[in-house]
């Protein structure tokens, strides 16, 4: 499939700041389900730089506004070609350890009762392999927390989401984390675009998920939220290991002001 | 310093000037160089007590000595460790043969806090990762010498080996005179050419350097004006400094000036609040990419912490082994990781003779000291062992030497250790000295300056 | 340099000025207190001393409606909940300077940390013991201890500049607000100029500035405020004058600007006020009316210390 992609995010400042400085995460990799065919960030006004690739391959660029400045408006827009990989990640070339994504953060780890829920949905599966293991960690989560927008925040960990049962894609892909991680497997954060139209996508266009390293296969996305793999209504943009560190935008502005932020995404199908 | 019961030769001058000076002139002495201390402002400031963060660390006046035959096998050790612990560096963020090799566990690496995914791949100038290694020394014979732990973060304490020497010569010129001392004071020269040797390739002409600290509250920091002073550096805070397009900029008022290496001695987790902790204002927003796309070089490098962890060290002859093909030429303390089942067993039946430290615990915090606590301590300790077994190891106490040291009732022997500090870049380079610290109290083993230790000069005599 | 080198060195050298202020301030309300009648009939010179030394909300919150002396003396002396207290004062210019201790030389770190040290010691003494006299003259000795050691030592380079302009900007602000003390807070009504009441009062605060015995020198004979205010405002030989103090701001930006070769808004602003200055008559300040001469000077003076902050990156970026 081929898919367009406009995402704004637009910081309004009630006071001038004074610097700005940015970290973007903002442009998806090539892998086998996924082809750039044009893509683009901008903000009038910014200066890019200190670009490079991480260990975990993705592509991590730096933007600072000087000030004053009272609003920044950073444009992303892109074309892509998807193909249906069944959510494992091939052709993507990274070096870090898979065994890096055994440590939690605060966000990710593990309490008794994530661990609970990773143990129960395990007790009834046989001596089957890390891939139906992932499967049914990611029914539990989908099972335990309601895709609910506005009953979470971005601070909000896996521990509360499941907690209060609730939550949208963020806290599905931590809490699918924490379970991954509690018994051993390998896992982490990963933001993309999502394809919605039609009755079965739920989320945002802007959307996150978890992938999990199986033994044999590597990294293979679950997205709890919606119950399925990543397929080709599916744009990957980075990964992390939770949402803070796989952020598409991460900022400091300096000044006196207070930040407000609204985003678009806008994800379409090509004919 | 006894050879026996006879005293080291090295010694021999020293005693025969303590002897034909009265005690009142010692103790006259002392006065002086305390006093030479309070007005120069070193201090440092002790966690956990209140009050006034301002101490003075105390000094001895008795120096501890080094034959220059002693030290050559000394350097060549430390030089091969800091060596070793570099290339380990190197390898575990790139690809980590020697967790393949199966000589290190993998998840002693990977899953290791000090462990920072955020550096895999990166190659900074000359390979360094650690550009200061200190390396933590008892000695327990004549010819041996026992590695406590090593530092490759940011280890402290050089102002004090430099403040200490320059106190001496200042206060005994004549001893200075009669022996031949290998000087110290070109350390800072030494470091500052070492920096600028790591400069990044972008670096046209002159690399501007930089010392980066957490500013005046933090308790190294008159250690670190001290060493910005003594290099000719500036000493900047994160506000100081900015990132734009590919490099790092400090503001100055004449206007923004391209900084090319970083000596920081701030913390991995303060560094940048837009890669590490978000609410850092300590570090600069933007740093960690610069460094990352080659435009600034960090010393030591983010992530150096995993070869110096406490549960690694036990793999340090290993390395020394994989990466250098040697030899060790100093050994490491024999150690027990409670993670260990079997380990665990042995430590908590024998607690009462080991000395317990925590994994990631720095300072002489947290330990225990089992022949020196009671036996309620001990149970107690032995409980938070079994709480997290992982975050504990243990080694037994050793038959440290001891040092002359003044105390009130005169010269006794005291249990000192010593930190040398070595200097990684293009070359490899161990300051003929180092920090000696003395445990103050009787019988104590315990050298930390926060837990009542002092500090000494250390002098390495001409054959 | 660095510009957190410059503005530490900028506010080090307006702290240890305006620790002197609060000092000179003391003075004067101390002298005042010791006038017979003083207490009855006139506003409480304490109280005006509060509002001059600009924390009068402060001191209303903690102490109430009433200025007693022992509160105004805890007050401005030694209360750390005042930020331009004595204690505060010497305390911030202690922590900038400990934070550019390279920066400073020793000789600087030593009357710097001195007076600090002195003052721990003066907290521990019972406070019958700290007669607000003694307290007066320590802390201007101080103020001249560490200005001494800057000129006999300090290197006459860019950081000698920002020290000057920290002295200068602070020392003008601190005239103006004495003289608008004396003249528009304290003096009662119009038939009281001329009396002993309203000599004495000019004498105590030529006192306070030190300047008792230059006035004399100068102008002899009977005070009138023309005279004083001419002395204060205008005669560019006194140390403590609006003038004076502009023109060694403007002295010191010039400086800068050829070590640096560029000028900023800061010397705009200078350049143009010192011209104003200069050109006035002491009758233009009468006739403005020397309160609101006063206050617009102030106002010009923070700006120009606005101008000199952001002209050099002075604050967070």
């Amino acid at each position: 499939m081929r898919l367009s992609v406009r995402h704004t995010t637009i910081y309004r400042f009630d006071a001038p700041m004074r610097f700005v400085t940015q970290s973007h995460r903002l442009t998806p990799s090539t892998c086998t389900s996924q082809r750039i065919v044009a893509w683009e960030v901008g903000a009038e006004g910014a200066v890019f730089g200190a670009s490079f690739v991480d260990g975990a391959g993705d592509r991590v660029t730096t933007m600072t506004v000087e000030g004053p400045v009272e609003r920044i408006d950073v444009t992303v827009t892109g074309e892509v070609e998807t193909f249906d990989a069944a959510g494992v990640l091939r052709g993507h070339r990274e070096i870090v350890s898979p065994r890096t994504y055994l440590r939690p953060t605060q966000r990710t780890k593990a309490n008794g009762a994530l661990g609970e829920l990773a143990a129960g949905a395990l007790a009834a599966a046989g001596e089957e392999g890390d891939l139906a293991r992932a499967h049914l960690l990611a029914a539990a989560v989908a099972e335990a927390i309601a895709y609910a927008p506005g009953t979470t925040e971005a601070h909000t960990t896996a521990a509360e989401a499941l907690e209060q049962g609730r939550g949208v894609c963020q806290d599905h892909a931590h809490a699918m984390i924490a379970l991954a991680q509690s018994v051993g497997l390998p896992a982490r954060y990963v933001t993309g675009y999502l394809l919605t139209g039609g009755e079965e996508g739920i989320g945002e266009a802007s959307h996150a998920w978890a992938e999990l390293h199986v033994e044999g296969l590597g990294w293979v996305g679950f997205d709890p939220a919606n119950r399925c793999c990543p397929d080709d209504r599916y744009i990957r943009l980075g990964s992390g290991r939770d949402a803070l560190d796989a952020a598409p935008i991460r900022g400091v502005s300096r000044g006196g002001g207070t930040e407000a932020m609204d985003v678009t995404v806008v994800v379409a199908a090509q004919q | 310093m006894y050879d026996g019961k006879r005293v080291r030769p090295a010694y021999a001058k020293l005693l025969d000037w303590v002897e034909s000076t009265s005690p009142e002139a010692l103790s006259q002495k002392q006065r002086q160089a305390e006093a030479l201390f309070r007005r120069i402002g070193i201090t440092f400031a002790v966690y956990g007590e209140g009050g006034d963060t301002e101490r003075l660390i105390p000094f001895d006046m008795m120096p501890r000595v080094f034959t220059e035959y002693e030290w050559r096998r000394l350097e060549r050790g430390v030089k091969q460790r800091a060596r070793a612990l570099n290339a380990f560096l190197y390898d575990v963020y790139h690809r980590a043969e020697i967790t393949r090799a199966g000589i290190i566990p993998a998840d002693l690496v990977f899953r290791n806090e000090a462990y920072e995914p955020a550096v895999v791949g990166i190659d900074p100038p000359a390979g360094v990762y650690s550009h200061i290694v200190g390396i933590d020394l008892v000695r327990t014979g004549p010819e041996e010498f026992f590695v406590l732990e090593d530092n490759c973060r940011t280890p402290s304490g050089v102002s004090y080996m430099l403040e200490n020497r320059e106190i001496m010569m200042r206060m005994f010129p004549d001893l200075f005179r009669a022996t031949r001392i290998a000087p110290v004071d070109d350390y800072p020269d030494r470091l500052r050419r070492t920096l600028a040797s790591v400069a990044p390739a972008s670096c046209e002409g002159q690399p501007v350097s930089v010392l980066l600290s957490p500013g005046a509250f933090n308790s190294a920091y008159y250690e670190h004006s001290f060493l910005a002073d003594q290099m000719g550096i500036e000493l900047v805070e994160g506000q100081d400094l900015f990132v734009q397009g590919d490099f790092v900029y400090m503001r100055t008022t004449e206007g923004p000036k391209r900084v090319h290496v970083i000596y920081r001695r701030l913390d991995d987790s303060f560094l940048d609040p837009l890669c590490f902790r978000p609410e850092s204002m300590l570090g600069v927003p933007g740093l960690m990419n610069v460094y990352r796309s080659g435009g600034v070089a960090i010393a030591s490098a983010p992530g150096a912490g995993v070869a110096d962890d406490k549960a690694v060290y036990i793999y340090v002859p290993e390395m020394i082994r994989f990466y250098l093909g040697e030899e060790p030429i100093l050994k490491n303390v024999q150690t027990w990781k409670c993670a260990d089942p079997s380990d665990r067993k042995f430590v908590l039946e024998n607690l009462a003779d080991l000395v317990v430290k925590e994994v990631h615990g720095s300072g002489g915090y947290g330990m225990l000291v089992g022949p020196k606590s009671t036996k309620e301590q001990v149970a107690a300790y032995a409980e938070r062992i079994k709480g997290d077994p992982a975050a504990f190891i243990a080694q037994p106490t050793l038959a440290l030497s001891t040092c002359p040291t003044f105390v009130d009732e005169g010269l006794a022997p005291r249990h000192v250790d010593l930190r040398p500090f070595c200097l990684v870049g293009r070359e490899v380079h161990l300051c003929p000295g180092g920090l000696t610290r003395v445990a103050l109290k009787e019988g104590s083993l315990v050298v930390n300056s926060s837990q009542g230790g002092g500090v000494k000069d250390t002098w390495v005599l001409a054959d | 340099m660095l510009s957190r080198t410059a503005e530490n060195l900028f506010w080090l050298a307006r702290y240890m000025e305006r620790a002197e202020t609060m000092a000179r301030l003391l003075e004067v309300g101390y002298r005042m207190g010791l006038m017979p009648s003083a207490g009855t009939g006139y506003r409480n010179e304490w109280a005006s001393l509060v509002s001059a030394a600009g924390s009068a909300r402060g001191f209303g919150a903690k102490f109430g409606e009433e200025f007693h002396q022992r509160d105004v003396e805890t007050w401005l002396f030694f209360d750390r909940e005042n930020p331009s207290s004595v204690i505060s004062c010497i305390e911030t210019a202690r922590q900038n300077g400990r934070a550019v201790r390279t920066a400073l030389t020793t000789e600087m770190w030593d009357a710097l940390n001195g007076a600090y040290l002195d003052l721990r010691e003066i907290e521990r003494r019972p406070r019958s013991e700290a007669l607000l006299p003694e307290l007066c003259e320590w802390t201007k000795r101080q103020g001249a201890l560490f200005r001494g050691a800057t000129e006999g030592t300090h290197l006459q380079n860019d950081g000698y500049d920002f020290l000057n302009l920290g002295w200068y900007l602070e020392r003008g602000d601190n005239t103006a607000r004495l003289l608008d003390v004396k003249y528009y807070v304290l003096l009662p009504t119009t038939d009281m100029v001329g009396g002993s009441i309203d000599t004495y009062q000019w004498t105590t605060l030529l006192r306070a500035l030190s300047a008792y015995r230059a006035f004399h020198w100068a102008y002899g004979g009977e005070y009138s405020p023309r005279k004083i205010a001419h002395f204060l405002i205008l005669n560019p030989a006194c140390p403590r004058s609006l003038l004076h103090c502009l023109d060694t701001v403007e002295y010191h930006l010039d400086r800068l600007a050829k070590a640096y070769g560029s000028r900023t808004a800061a010397h705009d602003r200078a350049e143009a006020a010192l011209g104003e200055l200069t050109a006035a008559k002491v009758e233009d300040v009468i006739g403005e009316g020397l309160h609101e001469f006063l206050t617009r000077f102030v106002n010009q003076n923070a700006a120009l210390g606005q101008d000199v902050a952001d002209g050099y990156l002075f604050g967070i970026q």
